[in-house]
């Protein structure tokens, strides 16, 4: 039997069984490969439970900067969890490896004769070392992260680092960690021989990116674009968001002269609840948001369209997962695209942005309250269960302090005194965006009534169907202006003027390097371009027409993206091929050339295949 | 429709500390029903803040859906208004006191706004103990909708079309004395001398102030066998404590003796005078509140006035420990940490 030989690239599964405090040790296990300089893209499958039930961690490593998920079955499984032993053993690719904690027989009908078995009596040597039971069941996952590192050659420092970061103020237990690390490296090193043929290596691909998931950017985005109010319930994956936002604002939020908070957050009796606060909050001058998915999106319709008819910012985060109803709550999916492009009742449309990073996370949850406060409307932040909770390599978070917050136009009591006449929906200067004030702001001037009935320009209720029109006319205008001002598309930096493009978004994007490369080793080279917000810049419907066939990649049934844009840019549903991926788990680059090979019109070219990843 | 009422000033008309009439504390000219409880109640808000001497522009007035919830359009027109969903009014109210606590927030809702489809939201600001008033102008019935029953009102009662109400009713009050609402009273819209001190002293209180006021529907529920009928409430109203409001300023002039038993001292100085009637329980007990509705209820009366005040407990903010400056003003550079800071963070993610 030949192992696999690999260097740098390679994918490793854990199989744990949640509750059991696997998730620090497997987090720490990917986190010194990134140390090691080396790329490395973590994921968690894990069940809708608390205890109790099987959880995967797949880390996959690249040093060509694949960070996608990658197709197919894992070079090496740490086989932790009896209970899913059967089908992590099937579950290994010829030619990998098997590790187990053997202190119990393996069932001989699982063995294999195209892969290699590696047992260490993980169990036996906790019961000798450790005396808690709860401290035995801890240090299991510390004792295989150990004897990872021997058989993959991780330097041990670097591990033994992280245990110390890990417990700073609380060095006692330092010294058990690194026992345990020892323990396993040192059984490895003496009964295996190590490294194995799938090794790695100290590299420098990493530069300066991070380690971090999506929430906890966009937490953090949100205390940097200054917001303040927080109305929120919780639900998978998005709860993370807020626990994010309320972290740093307890360390950075502290008013330092009164010890009071520069920010306020409630936690709602249900959804409809939460946007109702960040409604309340953004109507009165505060930057708001509120963070869900799948359910409670659908709760907060009926708010979203009185914040789109009666002109009050707000943000949402939407932390995707897989629908509908309660669907596969812990796994992932784009799958909220129409829904929250035209959520709520009667004619509404609504803001969105797609990020692909935790970098972009960071950035455009920043910018949002800007582009809210600015186009007096909410902005959707169409994040999902895999870019929000698992760790992504991103480019480092980066803020530019001169930037100055866009509260909109907003006028004060000064700036009232010196009109005429206040109009809050007049139209002044042709943008479709008009002035509002805050309440409080002036003895006599300024104040209005704010409704979801229709109203003229002067905020007054009518029934008058013109002045309805007029009203709905002028919000179609805005759009326009929000399609000029929001995220432009990104193109991809290979694009050739291709007859064939691949319009893609949000986690897609992590797989086209991949992709292309994949594609041009059969001889495509096609142009992408990533969407990074609706309602569509010009430059969207610019691409679609420059090619000839145009893939539009959706982790959701039913096209959605694709869809959204046959129907805004009126494009010929023929020429946007559907390349649709829902099974829960991220896509893969596998899977996007596949569907592209089987459909492509134009012939492949002979042209010399460019690595665009390394 | 609204209608803009001519801003004519009579040159007798009183004015308050702040140099205003009556008038400028109007709202537009109301589209309700000529007799509708709702105005009596508009009316009596007007007077209330008008005698306090409060700037309306620093009142926010809030509302969910229904005839009393377009209510704020005809009271306090220089005062922001917003007219929200439909049971969702506390919900915005919460999220508007968050954004900007220096602002009095008036609430006005119906008894199907409250007590059906927001009757979760209703619960939970109470719970919150957000610094509001409350109002529910209650008829017993679906104005808007033209008739059907609400869930306050009695079972055993008729709707105008003559259908029974089949299910018991839900007293507001009661609740927000069970869910721990700090200031609770009862009212009648046709009692304007009652309303009006009761509002004052809600407005001046710090906290939850909760104000179920019945609101006679002209036009949908003031018939003979209705239980919200003027003349059915008229007959069956047991006024408890006869409340009045002293203000801050006149506390010098007036003769009050400190911790007299039937004073109650609210957070800015002002007081609520109570003049025990013959029905002897304590405003400030709780549970003597609970069981002296509950008795006057078990005997087909109605107790209003004053029920319950606690001037004392901790409201949102101070729970929250917000800060005093009004969320809406802090700018960049209170609530950015900056590039320098996020560096430091990025490395933690190293
Ligand atoms: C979500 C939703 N459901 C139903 C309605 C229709 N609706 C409007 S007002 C109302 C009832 C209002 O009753 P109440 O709060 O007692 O006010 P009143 O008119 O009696 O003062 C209903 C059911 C609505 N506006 N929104
Ligand atoms: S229908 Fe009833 S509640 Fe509505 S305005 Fe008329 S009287 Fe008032
Ligand atoms: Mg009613």
């Amino acid at each position: 039997m030949a192992s696999i030989t690999s260097l740098n690239e390679c994918v490793i599964r854990f199989a744990n069984t949640n509750g059991t405090g696997s998730a620090s040790a497997n987090n720490m296990f990917a986190k010194a490969i990134f140390r090691m300089g080396i790329p490395v893209s973590p994921a968690n499958i894990f069940p809708s439970n608390i205890q109790g039930m099987p959880t995967w961690y797949d880390v996959r490593v690249s040093a060509q900067d694949y960070m996608a998920r990658r197709e197919g079955a894992p070079d090496i499984v740490v086989a932790m969890n009896a209970q899913s032993m059967a089908e992590d053993v099937e579950n290994v690719r010829p030619g990998g490896f098997f590790f187990y904690d053997s202190s119990r027989q393996i069932d001989p009908a699982l063995m294999r004769q195209d892969i290699t078995f590696l047992g260490m009596p993980i169990s036996e040597i906790c019961l000798r070392e450790y005396k808690a039971p709860n401290l035995r069941q801890l240090f299991k996952n510390v004792v295989y992260v150990g004897a990872m590192a021997a058989l993959l050659n991780i330097d041990i420092k670097i591990l033994k680092d992280l245990v110390a970061d890990q417990f700073k103020g609380k060095e006692k237990l330092v010294a058990p960690n690194v026992h345990a690390l020892d323990l396993g490296f040192q059984y490895a090193l003496t009964h295996f021989k190590c490294p194995l043929s799938i090794r790695l290596e100290k590299t420098n691909k990493v530069g300066s990116r991070i380690l971090i998931n999506g929430n906890t950017a966009t937490g953090l985005g949100a205390v940097y674009g200054g917001a303040t109010v927080v109305g929120w319930y919780p639900i998978t994956p998005s709860t993370s968001v807020v626990e994010n936002f309320e972290k740093y604002c307890k360390r950075l939020r502290i008013d330092p002269a009164s010890g009071k908070n520069n920010f306020a957050i409630m936690q709602a009796e249900d959804e409809l609840s939460a946007i109702g606060i960040a409604i309340g909050a953004g109507w009165n001058g505060a930057r708001a948001f509120t963070a869900t998915s799948g359910p409670g999106i659908s709760l907060m319709s009926e708010f979203l369209g009185l914040a789109y008819f009666a002109e009050v910012p707000m943000v949402l985060m939407n932390i995707q997962r897989a629908g509908p109803s309660t669907g596969m709550p812990t796994r992932t999916q784009q799958s909220d695209v129409m829904t929250c492009a035209y959520a709520s009742h009667g004619d509404t449309k609504q803001v969105l942005l797609f990020p692909s990073s935790p970098a972009e996370c960071f950035q455009m949850s920043a910018q949002s309250f800007d582009l809210a406060e600015r186009l007096q409307t909410p902005v959707i932040l169409m994040s999902d269960l895999d870019l929000g909770m698992n760790d992504q390599l991103s480019e480092e978070l980066s803020w530019d302090d001169k930037h100055a917050y866009d509260r909109g136009k907003v006028l004060n009591e000064q700036q009232l005194d010196e009109v005429e006449q206040f109009g809050r929906y007049l139209d002044v200067d042709g943008d479709g965006i008009c002035y509002r004030t805050y309440p409080g702001t002036h003895p006599d001037k300024g104040s209005f009534f704010t409704r979801g009935t229709s109203r003229d320009e002067f905020a007054i209720y009518t029934e008058k169907g013109d002045e309805y029109v007029q009203n709905m006319q002028r919000l179609e205008r805005k759009f326009e202006t929000a399609a000029e001002i929001l995220p432009k598309p990104v193109l991809h930096p290979d694009n050739s003027g291709s007859s064939t493009g691949v319009i893609y978004y949000g986690m897609s994007d992590v797989a086209i390097a991949e992709t292309f490369d994949l594609l041009a080793e059969q001889g495509h080279f096609i142009d992408g371009m990533c969407i990074k917000s609706f309602p569509f810049s010009q430059t969207v419907g610019d691409f679609i027409d420059a090619h000839d066939q145009v893939f539009v990649i959706d982790q959701n049934r039913e096209g959605q993206m694709r869809k959204l844009l046959i129907i805004e840019l009126e494009q010929n549903p023929a020429k946007l091929v559907k390349v649709t991926h829902y099974d829960g788990m991220p896509i893969t680059a596998e899977f996007i050339s596949q569907s592209i090979l089987r459909d492509i019109i134009a012939a492949p070219v002979k042209r010399a295949a460019k690595r665009t990843g390394s | 429709m609204s209608f803009l009422k001519s801003k004519f000033h009579h040159p007798r008309l009183a004015r308050n500390e702040l140099g205003l009439t009556h008038r400028d504390y109007e709202g537009s000219l109301s589209t309700l029903c000529a007799g509708c409880g709702h105005d009596a109640v508009g009316a009596a808000l007007v007077q209330a803040v008008f005698e306090l001497s409060i700037p309306a522009h620093k009142i926010a007035k809030l509302s969910g859906i229904g005839c009393s919830s377009k209510a704020p359009t005809y009271f306090l027109d220089q005062s922001h208004g917003f007219n929200t969903v439909h049971g969702r009014m506390p919900s915005v109210a919460s999220g508007a006191s968050m954004a900007n606590r220096s602002l009095k927030y008036i609430g006005m809702s119906g008894d199907g706004d409250t007590a059906s489809i927001g009757l979760g939201q209703f619960a939970h600001v109470v719970r919150r103990r957000l610094d509001m008033t409350y109002i529910v102008a209650n008829n017993g019935v679906y104005g808007l909708t033209k008739g059907q029953m609400a869930a306050t009102a009695e079972r055993g009662s008729t709707t105008k079309k003559d259908n029974k109400v089949l299910w018991p009713d839900i007293d507001l009050v009661t609740m927000a004395l069970e869910l721990g609402a700090t200031f609770v009273a009862r009212s009648f819209s046709g009692d304007k001398e009652q309303m009006v001190p009761l509002l004052k002293a809600a407005i001046c209180h710090e906290g939850f102030a909760f104000i179920d006021i019945i609101s006679p529907c002209v036009t949908f529920n003031n018939h003979a066998t209705s239980t919200r009928s003027y003349d059915y409430v008229r007959d069956h109203i047991q006024e408890g404590l006869i409340a009045d409001f002293v203000p801050v300023t006149s506390e010098i002039t007036t003769s009050y003796d400190e911790g007299e038993s039937n004073d109650i001292c609210l957070h800015d100085g002002s007081v609520i005078r109570l003049h025990k009637g013959s029905n002897g329980f304590d405003a400030r007990d709780r549970l003597s509140s609970l069981d002296a509705i509950h008795k006057h209820r078990e005997n087909g009366e109605i107790l209003t006035g004053l029920l319950y005040c606690d001037p004392t407990y901790r409201d949102m903010h101070d729970i929250l420990n917000t800060t005093e400056t009004p969320l809406n003003s802090l700018n960049e550079n209170e609530l950015c940490p900056g590039a320098r800071t996020l560096n430091g963070i990025n490395n933690a993610f190293r």
